[in-house]
């Protein structure tokens, strides 16, 4: 399979790639998905003041996993949570030009950026 | 070194320019129909197709009126299987097989279970691949008509004991057809002393032209018949009409030919070079896992898993190499290999294998280059990889709810 541009940048040269300290103030983690199902995303955020000011990510996956959460957190960074929480699936897979049998890897990162906000304001008493 | 490096012969090789040479003359000057008998454009085209039929069944000791050629393997595994399945099926309706053969294999044996009510039993192997010959012995019912093992398989390259499953058969009156795809011009094949009755094998697996493949069907002790799935001028015999292509068929020969004079010193150059890329990238890794068998495998296969770090991303990241992987984003299915997973491989690690297939035109140069830029990315990836980090962190995965999507 040829992968588009996009994948092959993010996957070249990964935005955010590394972790946070769990219990560091004002960080979220999710983290998604199973080593037996080839793909597990961890997603962090940092937050402040309502306003997500960094995030980063650790990915197990395909080049198109890697891309679709790389990609998850330059979206992130810089929005309110309830601006991240409206990044969508499809956004990921228009913006990285997914094929079809790609299309869970940008469920997953959805779901990764949705596990780490919950997780942010669980720890911070902000729950839905 | 030219780039990209290709390293995955087990999926085809490249042909031999000494291959092509002898195909030429076969397009458009020597370009008759070997059925033609009564001229002499026909004549040439025959004695080509004889000596070429020659040189083939002599790599696999056979005679030469024992060779069948089809359109490849997949012909020839189908037309073993079926063919075999049609012509003794009073005699009864039982295939033995096992999980680890080629689709070439499984599919024509599951299309015999829902199309024709044959019976199939799927051996399990052991952890490195094998089928064990008791197996092969207790799933033997009255109703058994057919034994299909695969001689070395395409993923893993461990090879079968073929000898003693063919002395099973033998000894049970059972006929034996061995898909020797991978094995053929790669390790010493003789059908007398393994006891095969029907052989699958193809001209693109060893340097020659893609195409053409063989069935070698026994003619003494016993007399092996099969119907034919193609119909029509009677060519091989009956077995399967058509007009022969005989440039391929003239390739395939020479190909033959040329494995048989090399493969004393070209499996030792391969399994010389095979080592030193295993050990190079274990020498540097640790959590590194040899997929198959360690001795009882083809010269010029490795297959290693690289614990938490997903296959297809390791390809991508060595895009200079051609390598394959066992890895679900691979394949359509998004399932990973059946392969490693009937040897009893996790998941996590059948998303993680990595297969190495050298070949006659690799050098010791490309091997090292292969160790150095392996090293390279899995340490990178790990680097990226969650997983990687709770091992570290001292996390056990195994004991962590993953949430399953
Ligand atoms: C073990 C085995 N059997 C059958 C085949 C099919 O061969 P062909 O491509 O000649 O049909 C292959 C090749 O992919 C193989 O490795």
């Amino acid at each position: 399979m040829a992968y588009s541009e996009k994948v092959v940048d993010h996957f070249n040269n990964p935005r955010n790639m590394g972790s946070f300290k769990k219990d560091e103030e004002g960080v979220g983690t999710g983290i998604v998905g199973a080593p037996e199902c080839g793909d597990v995303m961890k997603l962090q955020i940092k937050v402040q003041d309502d306003k997500i000011v960094d995030a980063k990510f650790k990915t197990f996956g395909c080049g198109s996993a890697i891309a679709s959460s790389s990609l998850a957190t330059e979206w992130m960074k810089g929005r309110t949570i309830e601006e991240a929480g409206k990044i969508k699936n499809t956004e990921i897979v228009q913006e990285l030009n997914l094929p079809p049998v790609k299309i869970h890897c940008s469920v997953l990162a959805e779901d990764a950026i949705k596990a780490a906000l919950n997780d942010y304001k669980k720890k911070h008493g902000k729950s839905e | 070194m030219k780039f990209p490096l290709y390293l995955d012969n087990h999926s085809t090789t490249p042909m031999d320019p000494r291959v092509l040479e002898t195909m030429l003359p076969y397009f458009v000057e020597k370009f008759g129909n070997a059925a033609s008998r009564n001229h002499a454009f026909g004549w040439e085209a025959e004695e080509a197709v004889e000596q070429a039929r020659k040189q083939i069944a002599r790599l696999i000791h056979a005679d030469s009126k024992e060779i069948v050629f089809t359109s490849g393997a997949t012909e020839s595994d189908n037309l073993a299987i079926k063919g075999v399945m049609e012509m003794y099926r009073e005699k009864g309706d039982h295939i033995i097989t096992c999980l680890t053969e080629h689709r070439a294999v499984l599919d024509t044996a599951k299309a015999l279970e829902a199309k024709k009510g044959i019976k199939v039993t799927y051996l399990p192997v052991d952890k490195t691949g094998r089928v064990n010959p008791d197996d092969v012995r207790n799933a033997i019912t009255e109703k058994t008509i057919l034994i299909s093992i695969m001689m070395a398989n395409n993923e893993i390259g461990t090879i079968n004991p073929v000898k003693e499953i063919g002395k099973i058969a033998k000894e049970k009156g059972i006929l034996f057809h061995c898909d020797a795809t991978q094995g053929v011009g790669k390790i010493p094949v003789d059908v007398q002393e393994m006891g095969i009755d029907l052989m699958a094998f193809t001209a693109h697996k060893i340097y020659g032209p893609k195409g053409v493949g063989a069935l070698y069907v026994r003619k003494k002790a016993p007399r092996v018949r099969i119907a034919p799935l193609i119909d029509g001028g009677g060519h091989e015999r009956g077995m399967r009409s058509g007009t022969l292509p005989v440039p391929l068929i003239v390739g395939f020969g020479k190909a033959c030919e040329l494995c048989e004079q090399e493969m004393p010193t070209e499996s030792v150059r391969l399994a010389a070079l095979r080592d030193r890329l295993q050990a190079g990238i274990l020498k540097s890794l640790d959590e590194v896992y040899l997929n198959g068998h360690p001795t009882q495998r083809l010269p010029h296969n490795l297959n290693l898993s690289f614990a938490y770090v997903e296959g297809e991303s390791l390809l991508m990241g060595v895009k200079e190499i051609a390598l394959s992987s066992g890895s679900a984003c691979t394949s359509a299915t998004l399932e990973p290999s059946y392969v490693l997973r009937a040897l009893g491989v996790g998941s996590d690690l059948a998303h993680s294998s990595i297969r190495f297939g050298l070949g006659r035109f690799n050098s010791e140069e490309e091997i090292d280059y292969t160790i150095t830029r392996i090293i390279q990315i899995v340490n990178k990836l790990r680097e990226m990889s969650p997983l990687y980090e709770m091992a570290k962190e001292g996390i056990d995965l195994k004991t962590v709810q993953w949430a399953a999507h």
